[in-house]
């Protein structure tokens, strides 16, 4: 199964409750998937500063030193932010690249959840409320978001297997289905450059669209050409620096229910994730259709 | 009037609710409010009763009901009124995928569209739907009457039994051993009087009959060396 929400902000006043309605949609559909859970967060832009969210299961880990050493060797200052198992470490974006490469020599235990100027993804293996409440999701704002909570099937239970994949800067993905052509389309992409975490088949997917984004399609262009390329059921729902799309396989078994109004731009899993959303009686609900890409933008 | 609030009832408790009405019930009218997308709701239904939901539903709602009444004053989630036996399930609004599933009776009426897999393996249900049906619908349906007043999408009656289509739209593409056939009387007949319970406005002489082509019915023994 698995289950998805998103929700994509055009009213702005409501931009300080977003984690909370995110974290409200995400608990509803705990029955979908109790293995593990994640939500990214597009927060506020910070003078062009860079953050990098980190994770480890070592509780003995110093993300404070971490940064201090990280920063003294670049000559630069890192802010740290922490969260239970997690850290956003955020600098310069001058550094954002030089601190990933340190980390990746220096304390390669230490997980990349996520890069980029307004992205934030916290996951873990538990159920939502749990997870949702050691990052106090619910007290975050930002203009949209999206989350994930996971019945695995295609790789291991543990955080790194958890959804959203971040595969690009300000980028990420959720994936309800299982795709039965990611080992030959990772070998693809690992030859043109991308590089991978895991085992996982949604990764590939999150990478797929990164790759082609980084060759000049937008959002949309990218998800038609998922079509093409991506063999399995796919329910994905994905989120840009400032767009948000919605993709479904031709056959469309995974379920979707998505809903507008002039405030935002929601997506569950099943209608249960809405129901509590301002102005869900008035809003327009429609399952999208199999093989059409949806998406919005800033 | 019985009003049911789900906000203070649990599923299991409204299941066990309109499950225990008897044939002779005085408590024929019923209403559930707050069903906020909830999953199997009205379900194993076997009374005269009428229930009328004032919401939204999730997966399964109706399913298995005989005898019954129910209308949905929303729309509806995967497999509404799946394996339905008799009675009647309205939805005001749409249905998603599955709906009608494998349904032996009873008429089931969707005012908005129907997703994919609309009435597939149906089995002697009737099926309304006012606007359009998804992909594989009606896909291995063996008796009953699809009838949709919109367009309906790719593989329309796949490996069709005897079910009977009508469709008064665009049929995107029909499935294998699913042909167009002649409008005779006595289809005209039945369509007329579906059309009349659905409170369908529609005329059946505008509508197109599919049914299967009964080519799948038996082995072919030239595709012997296709296995």
């Amino acid at each position: 199964m698995c289950g998805i929400v998103g929700l994509f902000l055009k009213d702005r006043t409501l931009e300080p409750e977003l984690g909370s309605m995110l974290t409200d949609m995400l608990v509803t559909m705990s029955d979908r998937g109790p293995d593990s859970a994640g939500i990214a967060i597009y927060g506020d832009p910070n003078n062009g500063r860079m953050k990098i969210t980190v994770q480890s299961d070592d509780p003995n880990v110093d993300f404070d030193a971490l940064a201090s050493t990280l920063g003294a060797r670049l000559g630069t200052t890192i802010a740290v932010h922490l969260k239970d198992t997690h850290a956003v470490l955020e600098m310069d974006k001058r550094h954002g690249d030089a601190v990933r490469a340190c980390l990746a020599e220096t304390n390669p235990d230490i997980r990349i959840m996520s890069t980029g100027e307004l992205i934030e993804i916290y996951k873990e293996v538990g159920l939502p409320k749990d997870v949702a409440a050691r990052f106090d999701i619910a007290g975050m704002r930002g203009s949209h978001g999206i989350g994930h909570t996971r019945m695995a099937t295609e790789s291991a239970v543990t955080t790194m297997g958890a959804h959203p994949f971040s595969t690009g800067a300000d980028q990420c993905l959720v994936h309800n289905g299982s795709l039965s052509n990611h080992n030959s389309l990772r070998r693809r992409l690992i030859r043109e450059g991308m590089a991978f975490e895991t085992q996982n088949d949604t990764e590939v997917a999150a990478a797929y669209l990164t790759h082609k984004m980084q060759n000049g399609s937008n959002l949309g262009e990218a998800l038609e050409a998922g079509l093409e390329d991506l063999d399995g059921f796919f329910t994905f729902v994905v989120g840009t620096r400032n767009g948000f799309g919605v993709v479904r396989d031709p056959i469309a078994c995974k379920p979707a229910v998505m809903a507008e109004t002039q405030q935002y731009v929601a997506f569950g899993s099943e209608y249960r994730a809405l129901v509590n959303l301002p102005g869900i009686e008035g809003a327009r609900v429609w399952e999208p259709e199999p093989a059409t890409v949806y998406f919005w933008e800033h | 009037m019985q009003t049911i609030d789900m906000a203070t009832t649990s599923l299991r408790e409204l299941n066990e609710t309109l499950q225990a009405q008897s044939q002779a019930t005085n408590q024929t009218q019923w209403q559930i409010d707050n069903p906020k997308g909830s999953h199997a709701m009205a379900v194993g239904l076997d009374a005269p009763i009428e229930v009328t939901i004032k919401g939204s539903t999730g997966y399964y709602c109706g399913g298995m009901n005989k005898q019954a009444v129910i209308t949905i004053d929303g729309s509806a989630g995967p497999g509404v009124a799946e394996n339905m036996m008799s009675g009647k399930v309205v939805i005001e609004g749409d249905a998603s995928q599955y709906a009608g599933a494998t349904g032996h009776g009873g008429l089931l009426v969707i005012k908005g569209n129907a997703s994919s897999r609309c009435g597939i393996s149906m089995k002697g249900i009737d099926i309304v739907v006012h606007g359009n049906i998804g992909h594989m619908s009606a896909f291995m349906a063996q008796s009953g009457n699809l009838v949709v007043l919109g367009d309906a999408g790719d593989a329309l009656g796949d490996s069709l039994y005897e079910a009977r289509l009508f469709v008064r739209g665009n049929v995107k593409s029909l499935g294998a051993d699913c042909i167009e056939k002649e409008m005779r009387s006595e289809h005209l007949e039945i369509l007329g009087a579906l059309l009349e319970q659905a409170d369908a406005d529609a005329r059946p002489e505008e509508f197109k009959r599919y049914g299967s082509a009964r080519q799948l019915y038996n082995f072919n023994i030239d595709n012997a060396s296709a296995y």
